[in-house]
């Protein structure tokens, strides 16, 4: 057992020891923040100032357009020939096209581009013009539309979760992230694992060390100590992405979404909604939803749910990855292994992205409960609670069986492995090993 | 020290051992010899119990070995390496461990063997600047860092140059001399001459001879006696006429050499008895085969006869 101890904690910090791991642990979150901020920031961001020109022939627009900061509006009356526009400042012109109010249609010409937010700032203020048109000539009054037209709130709710709405699709997105999540890091890891192998073997270091521990310890102990590599990574990944993601939006919310400075900038509380929309958030989907659905994850389930499949996956794959390991002599051998081991796992991602929009279809079951996808599979229905709790049992209970199962059978192979040289090794090869006496 | 009784080991169809019973005496310096592919390797492993063996059993001190036994071995194997991007030191320290010793031991014990061995400044170095010779001292030391009871050296001699071969020879005689049994397998004949007290020498999966080199090689002697004498040749051979055969002569120098080997029911005192009066012997030494010669013997021996049952079948 201090054996094991020892050869877990070379494998950690040699490992956490190495310039990359450093590299890999900052330049990861930094990665995945900075790309997360920067479409956010590049989609929000407007550079230039639009000079709209709005063609209205038909003299439908009544009221005067409202300006923002990067749209400034420029009402006439007259058509436009391409080449005077090409002359003029304005750097778009929209033609509002003829019957626009029974038919609602105009076309955009541009000389730069406007951003996302930029074209739903003109699309809003337009539509608000032509609908204020509209209800002119219907001879509606404006606040009584406003009390008609409200959206109507569709809350879902579980017949057996009493009292609060459900938020299961979202639960299962969230639980997809973490499926994901242990997709990428199952393999990762499991790969480094099948590497440390080789590299043990190609150095020739490996029968030094199998005369003082057992082959099965040696294995083991390097499959925990690079999940303890891992785990570290993961922990730090959160902690430094958050860290960074919440500065990072900080930073960009109180630069361009702050509403005091919005509204002193003469924009409206139905203007700041409008922006939200455009910044890709739900309209209805207020804070008050948001907490909800945190509320909702059974947040300890989840979590456990999430260790106990990342432990058993990983342990499960990287056996086998050791395996393939010490089976072969070179990197290039290990392709045709590698092959069977990565097409389940790539199966479960495909199944676990239908399980978020069908979570009760017959693949998705049975793949939640089958040990090679149930890890990826599981995690998004459990997230979303769709999975019924002999379900769960019986995928966790099949999982640990599986595991034991190839733990054993690629401590046989590696056994046999490690110590087999300048063969070129096949399955039929692999299974000869398997009733070799120890 | 060791006792092999009936050892069979089987990989799939091919037999690797078979039927091997031999003794590993005490305090002993033990050639285990054979060509390529032999069982060898194979026989190491089973002893120390990287793999077990399919029939037959290993006595250590008399009774059946265990696990527990292979924390008094050191094992060198044939195919040995490092962790390349790991320091000398830390490495080293890390063996040591796995071999049972307390970190604070280990690294004592290191620094002494550094110190002796003359590699103090090697501590801090990664693996990969070491040339091959120095990474095989290093694993030369981890092996023998927990003083074992039984050294298992796989060729241990191969990757050094002459000096630092010499350094390893005077320490496997050292360490015997401290009472450790060692067991070193190679293939280089004349060391096995100059430091086996006793040989088992395995080949095609059997155990074709064991015993005491020096015996082994009396065994093997031919008869045969080289005669250093002044006179003629001819003088030589016709005074032998019976008692003996005239292998060869060499008369290139003063004193003139003869390779004479007795006849059969004769005695060096008959053939003498012949030479004396008619030339001057000036020394005789019985030729005693070297354990190179022994070795081709005994390989090529069996060789014909495989080959007959290849054609039988």
């Amino acid at each position: 057992m201090n054996k094991i101890k020892l050869i877990i904690w070379r494998e950690f910090i040699t490992r956490v020891r190495k310039p990359s791991f450093l590299i890999m642990t900052i330049l990861g979150p930094v990665l995945i923040a900075g790309g997360l901020l920067l479409t956010a920031y590049i989609g929000s961001q407007e550079t230039t100032t639009h000079q709209v020109l709005v063609i209205d022939t038909e003299g439908v627009i009544g009221t005067p357009l409202k300006n923002t900061e990067s749209v400034k509006f420029f009402l006439d009356g007259h058509d436009w020939t391409d080449s005077a526009f090409k002359a003029s400042p304005y750097t778009v012109r929209v033609n509002l096209l003829p019957n626009v109010l029974m038919v609602p249609q105009a076309d955009l010409y541009y000389k730069t581009l406007p951003s996302e937010f930029g074209m739903s700032t003109i699309r809003n203020e337009l539509e608000k013009a032509i609908e204020l048109a509209k209800l002119r000539d219907e001879g509606i009054q404006k606040e009584a539309y406003d009390r008609v037209r409200k959206p109507l709130d569709l809350k879902k709710f579980d017949i057996d979760e009493v009292g609060t709405e459900s938020f299961a699709q979202e639960r299962a997105l969230i639980g997809f992230f973490f499926g994901y999540f242990m997709f990428i890091f199952i393999f990762m890891y499991g790969v480094q694992v099948m590497r440390g192998v080789m590299e043990e073997k190609q150095n020739r270091i490996v029968e030094v060390l199998i005369s003082s521990v057992k082959p099965f310890q040696l294995m083991m102990g390097k499959i925990i100590g690079i999940a303890c590599v891992g785990l570290i990574q993961f922990i730090l990944w959160i902690v430094i992405t958050t860290t960074m993601v919440g500065i990072g939006t900080a930073v960009l919310a109180a630069d361009k979404f702050d509403p005091k400075q919005l509204a002193e900038q003469g924009v409206t509380a139905d203007m700041q909604e409008q922006l939200k929309a455009a910044q890709g958030a739900d309209v209805g989907f207020d804070q008050s939803r948001i907490t909800d659905l945190i509320e909702q994850i059974n947040i300890p389930l989840v979590l456990g749910v999430f260790l106990f499949y990342f432990i058993c996956g990983y342990l499960l794959y990287s056996s086998l990855l050791a395996a393939i390991g010490s089976a072969v002599d070179s990197e290039t051998d290990t392709q045709q292994f590698m092959f069977p081991i990565t097409v389940p796992m790539i199966v479960a991602i495909i199944i676990a992205q239908m399980a978020v929009y069908n979570p009760e279809s017959p693949a998705v079951i049975w793949c939640s409960m089958i040990p090679l996808t149930s890890p990826i599979v599981m995690m998004v229905r459990v997230a979303m609670g769709s999975a019924p709790l002999w379900q769960l049992a019986l995928s966790m209970f099949l999982l640990i069986l599986t595991f034991i199962g190839t733990t054993w059978l690629a401590g046989k192979i590696y056994r046999t492995g490690i110590l087999m040289y300048g063969k070129k090794v096949g399955w039929k090869e692999m299974g000869k090993w398997l009733f070799y006496k120890g | 020290m060791i006792q092999l009784e009936g050892i069979h080991k089987r990989f799939g169809d091919h037999t690797a051992l078979d039927d091997i019973t031999m003794d590993v005496p005490t305090g002993r310096v033990f050639g285990l010899l054979g060509p390529n592919g032999a069982g060898k390797t194979t026989l190491i492993r089973i002893i120390t119990r990287i793999t077990g063996p399919d029939e037959g059993r290993i006595l250590m001190d008399g009774r059946p070995m265990v696990a527990a036994d292979v924390a008094t071995m050191g094992y060198l194997p044939e195919e040995r390496g490092l962790y390349k991007k790991m320091k000398v030191g830390e490495q080293s320290v890390y063996l040591a461990r796995l071999k049972g010793l307390s970190k604070t031991d280990a690294t004592m014990r290191l620094k002494e063997w550094f110190e002796r061995w003359d590699m103090g400044d090697w501590w801090n170095k990664k693996v990969e600047e070491l040339s091959k010779g120095m990474a095989q001292k290093v694993q030369f030391i981890t092996t023998v860092i927990h003083e074992p009871r039984l050294l298992i050296l796989d060729e241990p001699f191969s990757g050094f140059d002459p000096i630092n071969a010499e350094l390893v020879r005077d320490e496997i005689l050292r360490q015997r001399d401290l009472g450790v049994t060692v067991m070193l397998s190679t293939h280089g004949m004349a060391s096995v001459e100059e430091l086996c007290d006793e040989i088992g020498l395995i080949d095609r999966s059997k155990l074709m001879l064991n015993g005491n080199v020096r015996e082994i090689r009396r065994r093997y002697a031919t008869n045969t006696y080289r005669i250093e004498f002044k006179g003629t040749r001819i003088a030589l051979a016709n005074a032998l006429s019976f008692t003996g055969e005239l292998l060869d002569t060499d008369e290139s120098s003063e004193v003139s050499t003869a390779r004479v080997r007795l006849g059969t029911g004769s005695k060096l005192n008959d053939v003498l008895r012949q030479l004396l009066p008619v030339v001057e012997v000036l020394g005789v030494h019985e030729e005693i085969p070297r354990m190179h010669d022994i070795f081709i013997r005994v390989v090529s021996e069996k060789q014909p006869e495989t080959v007959t049952a290849g054609l039988t079948e």
